[in-house]
């Protein structure tokens, strides 16, 4: 392990091991060259990030400051950060700086972690590879011919190859978890609502939700505490107050306060594939932690991505209707008219995945379609959410795979959108009925690692990171690392600058 | 002309007089510098996101009770797509399926007293676009997104209107109505409220409409009746040579006074309407509802039948009085202290809505508050002033932009001479000093009593009361 | 399901597709349509539509001014500003 935990970081800069400067100094010389390799990040804000280390290393000698203060960070380049570009992977904000921050990008500014890159994604976060990125692939840290997925690939490769502790993702059908498990890290998307999306651009608005991934449900639950929480700026936050996930940096996460009784859901282990076998370890292993499990059915399970991908592409197709080169962004060069400008604009800006997005949508609400495709996708997303509020009448939490498979090679599903779409048929359901979920390590497929995904009721993140943390004391997983060559020592993660 | 009738709907965008835009807290003041009232929500930048206003609620509800109608409990904003340059995310919020106001009426009345109700289908809270402008800069279109966000609601009648002048009066109703509210500025040399007219004829009897044309963006009551007129009879002629109309979209030319076809889209429309996922549903409470029940302004209509039935004021004063709402508030006041319903009438819509246009000065602006002119109006009812000493002390009051009605007419002596053995004496004199005159009307010529009173006004410097001078002539010439 | 119509899709979108895209994209496009064809034998007979993942009401902002707006800093990156206007080619009304 490259980093250690969060609490360890704050535990080192309190003894004075390094300062908050050297720390990032680390980050950025590490981040460039690792870049090179892996291609994760689009941004190094050297400059921002060295302005954030010493203001923090002041208001430490001050006494000043929380756990997560001078705890370097990377955010997915979807989140707008006022002073650093603001690209979405897409040709179209290639130039683009956002005259405001989200409101993550503020809140965890205001905690202290200092933001040093921003990392590479699919196109607007519309991918499962991390393939469709204007700015090129990325590669997994594991096998770096293989995906490290998508969309918040370039966020769980830099966790995964050391480059930081923890990143920031988005999560719309699956976007944080499947990298979590193609990386072999922790991942969760919170319950819809939880974290606001004001200055997270917007792909497919009712199931975007920001996120975060790092090694273990530790530092999970310490920078989301940081990050959500209700936000007047987003119409669709929620004020469901969350008192534990707010004091979770004094408490720690924890053990859960009972046992607990986690569903299977038939329905996401029919296909035996070598990652099921090992969620059927996990499974063991929670049980001889004293979790009890029952089989539950999910019956509308096959009908959730076709409504998925009507859903979002119709959300996708108008939420980038701004994209028009008439206020900010791309434009062609040399039109003559208003429509050749826009058609133009839009055409070159705008990537093969992005523009099949757009007419998959438009397709969906357009005039004889919208009651067959978008009408009817809302009623089958409305029995999705019913089977999982049925289920968790009966059980607390919900175990299935992440993913049907470990990471894939790069070109692999190039050109079939279809099979690449299948990559989200167990992460989609839960973005559908807008519920927390969470994708952990438990093991390794062909040198390559799977995840696991627990799932649990709106607003229950307590009962899931305290199952996760459960898991993570008994195994081990989380703490691989792939071997990436040249990086420093897991013992010392910064080397002191001599002077 | 007899064989077809007319069936007019009107759309009128209605701008809600909230200091801020529907979805973000950027100021919508009219007349900023381009550019300078669009924030990053109104100008569509990425990852920004729409917040609703309340008082845009509270207006919309408000119209749903003066209007009678059924307020939605929940109501639902969807996206309407389309791209223009003043459209900044390329769809309008607007409210398709579910808007906040259901069904209600508006009663309009003719200048003949004859009064009908007209269907309201429905009214809808959206978004206002932007500004093209096209002379700024050669050769290319300039987008000024000021006005973008301003909140709309857009009020969509039944086809229940028959006539030009019906359409007008309904225009005209529903500007007065929005204005007693409170919920719209009302005026249209800004755009606050813009019309569209759907019009089609039908032969009479025909249960099912003809189709219809839309005449796009009008903006005055003048040019709802010249547009709706002009395209009836259009559309008649059309018929009437064997032709067919074609459903389209037209715009009206003032300066001809036609209607034209508008240039078409090259595509047709289909705006895929859909809930807009970055708003949740409308909830419109009980609480609410009560709240705005209770502070409720008296509407123009009702106003205006109090001003008839127990001020005895005509249906026209009563109804010009009662169309705007400072006026009335104006005229509440003057009558306050005077108690002379006739006379406060005349004052206002005559002499001080004169001096009002001729300095373009709204009725709140006035140099003449309501105290001083009702005042006035007592000094007039009271004898003290003649009509014409009461016009000086009204233009003094005007100039001075201050004042008190009994300290100008002691400065300047225009109290009126009500004592009669002196005036008499008056009369005496003028009548000696004119024998000619005196002969001549005593012989029948009726007309020269006119030149004798004014010798009389004239010797007394207009301080004599008219009517008192003539009785008097009258008495010395028998 | 009627055959498509790209042309038509592209410009509701405002995209402009090249003959070798248009026909990749078509065939994406069928593809997907069967993929997602198959929500058809779902009985969602009586089923309520869910547009938003939480039963939530819209919640209501005071009206007041809070922005102030810096033209500049909106302009900065703008493809094409003069006198304070974003400028395109002409639009014909």
């Amino acid at each position: 392990m490259i980093f250690p935990g969060i609490r360890d970081i704050a535990a080192a800069l309190d003894r004075g091991d390094y300062s908050v400067r050297e720390l990032t100094e680390q980050c950025l010389s590490d981040a460039r060259t690792a870049n090179e390799r892996l291609n994760c990040l689009i941004t190094i804000a050297d400059e921002r990030a060295l302005a954030q280390a010493d203001a923090i290393d002041r208001a430490r000698a001050r006494g000043d400051t929380g756990t997560l203060a001078g705890v370097p960070l990377v955010h997915k380049d979807i989140y707008c950060t006022e002073g650093l570009p603001t690209t979405c992977a897409s040709r179209m904000l290639a130039n683009f700086t956002a005259p405001y921050s989200a409101t993550v990008v503020e809140r965890l500014d205001a905690a202290g972690m200092v933001t040093f890159a921003k990392a590479n994604l699919d196109e607007f976060a519309m991918g499962s590879s991390n393939e469709n990125s204007h700015f090129g692939a990325v590669a997994n840290p594991w096998d770096t011919d293989r995906v490290p997925g998508g969309s918040s690939g370039g966020s769980a490769a830099s966790v995964a190859a050391g480059l930081t502790p923890v990143a920031t993702g988005t999560d719309t059908g699956g976007s944080i978890r499947q990298p979590a498990s193609f990386c072999g890290i922790s991942g969760i998307k919170p319950t819809y609502g939880r974290v606001s999306r004001y200055g997270m651009i917007a792909f497919a608005s009712s199931l975007d939700q920001g996120g975060v991934l790092a090694r273990d449900v530790e530092d999970l639950a310490l920078v989301l505490g940081a990050m959500a929480g209700y936000d007047e700026r987003d119409s669709t936050s929620s004020s469901h107050d969350d008192a534990w996930l707010e004091g979770v940096s004094h408490t720690g996460v924890g053990m859960p306060d009972r046992s607990l009784t986690i569903g299977l859901p038939l329905e996401y282990f029919e296909h035996h594939t070598g990652s099921v076998a090992l969620v059927d370890a996990a499974k063991a292993t929670l049980e001889a932690a004293g979790a009890r499990f029952v089989d539950v059915s999910l019956p509308n399970t096959a009908a959730a991505i076709p409504a998925y991908y009507i859903i979002a592409g119709a959300e996708a197709s108008t939420n980038l209707s701004r994209y028009d080169g008439v206020r900010f962004g791309y434009r062609c060069e040399n039109t003559d008219s208003i429509e050749e400008l826009y058609e133009r604009s839009r055409s070159e800006a705008f990537g093969a995945e992005v523009k099949r997005r757009i007419l998959t949508g438009t397709y969906a609400l357009s005039v004889g379609y919208y009651d067959a495709y978008y009408l009817k996708a809302q009623k089958i997303r409305r029995l999705i959410q019913n089977d999982f509020l049925r289920a968790f009448e009966s059980v607390d939490l919900l175990l299935t795979p992440t993913t049907p498979g470990v990471a894939f090679r790069r070109g692999e599903l190039t050109g079939d959108p279809v099979a690449m779409y299948q990559q989200d048929v167990y992460t989609t359901p839960a973005s559908l009925a807008g519920l927390p979920a969470m994708s952990l390590p438990c093991g390794m497929h062909e040198r390559l690692p799977v995840g696991m995904q627990l799932i649990g009721p709106h607003f229950a993140e307590r009962a899931l990171l305290q199952a996760g943390a459960l898991y993570q004391r008994e195994t081990d997983w989380h703490s691989l690392t792939p071997d990436i060559g040249e990086h420093p020592s897991a013992d010392s993660p910064v080397q002191k600058e001599e002077s | 002309m007899n064989d077809w009738e007319p069936a007019i709907g009107l759309e009128v965008h209605v701008q809600l007089a909230t200091h801020s835009k529907i979805f973000s807290g950027t100021s919508t003041a009219f007349g900023a510098a381009p550019n300078t009232q669009a924030n990053a929500v109104d100008l569509g930048l990425p990852g920004v996101l729409p917040v609703l206003n309340e008082a845009a609620v509270r207006m919309a509800v408000t119209f749903g009770l003066a209007i009678g109608a059924e307020v939605n409990r929940r109501s639902v904003f969807d996206r309407k797509n389309y791209f223009y340059p003043d459209l900044p995310k390329g769809y309008q919020i607007s409210q398709f399926e579910h808007p906040i106001v259901g069904p209600g009426h508006l009663r309009i009345t003719m200048e003949d007293g004859s009064a009908r109700d007209i269907g309201i289908t429905r009214a809808h809270l959206e978004e206002d676009a932007g500004k093209s402008v096209h002379d700024a800069i050669p050769g290319m279109t300039g987008v000024d997104l000021n006005r973008t966000g301003t909140p709309l609601l857009e009020v969509v009648s039944d086809p229940d209107l028959r006539t030009a002048e019906e359409a007008g009066a309904y225009f005209r109703t529903l500007h007065a109505l929005v204005k007693a509210l409170r919920i719209c500025d009302g005026d249209l040399s800004q755009g606050s409220m813009r019309c569209d007219a759907n019009v089609s004829v039908r032969k009479t009897g025909d249960e099912k409409l003809g189709e219809r044309t839309e005449i796009k963006n009008i903006n005055s009551f003048r040019f709802v009746e010249l547009a709706v007129r002009h395209e009836i009879g259009r559309q008649i002629d059309i018929l009437e040579a064997g032709g067919a109309i074609e459903r389209e979209t037209r715009q009206f030319d003032a300066d001809e006074g036609v209607t034209r076809p508008m240039r078409t889209k090259e595509y047709s429309e289909d705006y895929r309407y859909f809930p807009d996922p970055d708003l949740l549903p409308v909830e419109v409470t009980d609480e609410l509802i009560d709240s705005i029940r209770a502070s409720m302004p008296e509407l123009p209509e009702v106003r205006a039948g109090r001003y008839r039935d127990e001020l005895a004021l005509s249906a026209y004063d009563a109804g010009r009085l009662a169309a705007d709402p400072d006026v009335a508030d104006y005229f509440d006041a003057v009558y306050a202290v005077c108690g002379e319903a006739k006379l406060s009438a005349n004052w206002i819509l005559g002499e001080l809505a004169a001096s009002l246009n001729r300095d373009t000065l709204s009725i709140e602006d006035s140099p003449v508050p309501a105290s001083q002119l009702g005042l006035l109006i007592s000094r007039v009812a009271d004898d003290t002033l003649s009509n014409s000493a009461a016009s000086t002390v009204f233009a003094t009051l005007w100039s001075a932009g201050e004042g008190d009605v009994d300290e100008i007419i002691a400065a300047q002596g225009l109290r009126q001479m009500n004592d009669s053995s002196a005036l008499e004496q008056v009369v005496a004199e003028v009548l000696t000093n004119h024998p000619e005159q005196a002969a001549q009307f005593r012989d029948g010529k009726e007309k020269i009593l006119g030149f004798l009173v004014g010798q009389v006004m004239k010797a007394t410097q207009g301080k004599a009361n008219p009517r008192q001078v003539n009785e008097l002539l009258r008495e010395a010439l028998k | 399901m009627d055959k498509l119509n790209i042309t038509h899709l592209a410009k509701l979108s405002q995209l402009a597709l090249s003959d070798s895209e248009r026909a990749h994209v078509e065939q994406d496009l069928a593809h997907i349509i069967d993929m997602v064809d198959h929500m058809a034998s779902v009985d969602t007979n009586s089923v309520e539509p869910l547009a938003h993942p939480l039963d939530a009401v819209q919640r209501l902002r005071p009206d007041e001014v809070t922005e102030e707006v810096n033209r500049n800093r909106f302009q900065r990156g703008a493809p094409a500003t003069e006198a304070g206007l974003y400028l395109v080619p002409r639009v014909i009304e």
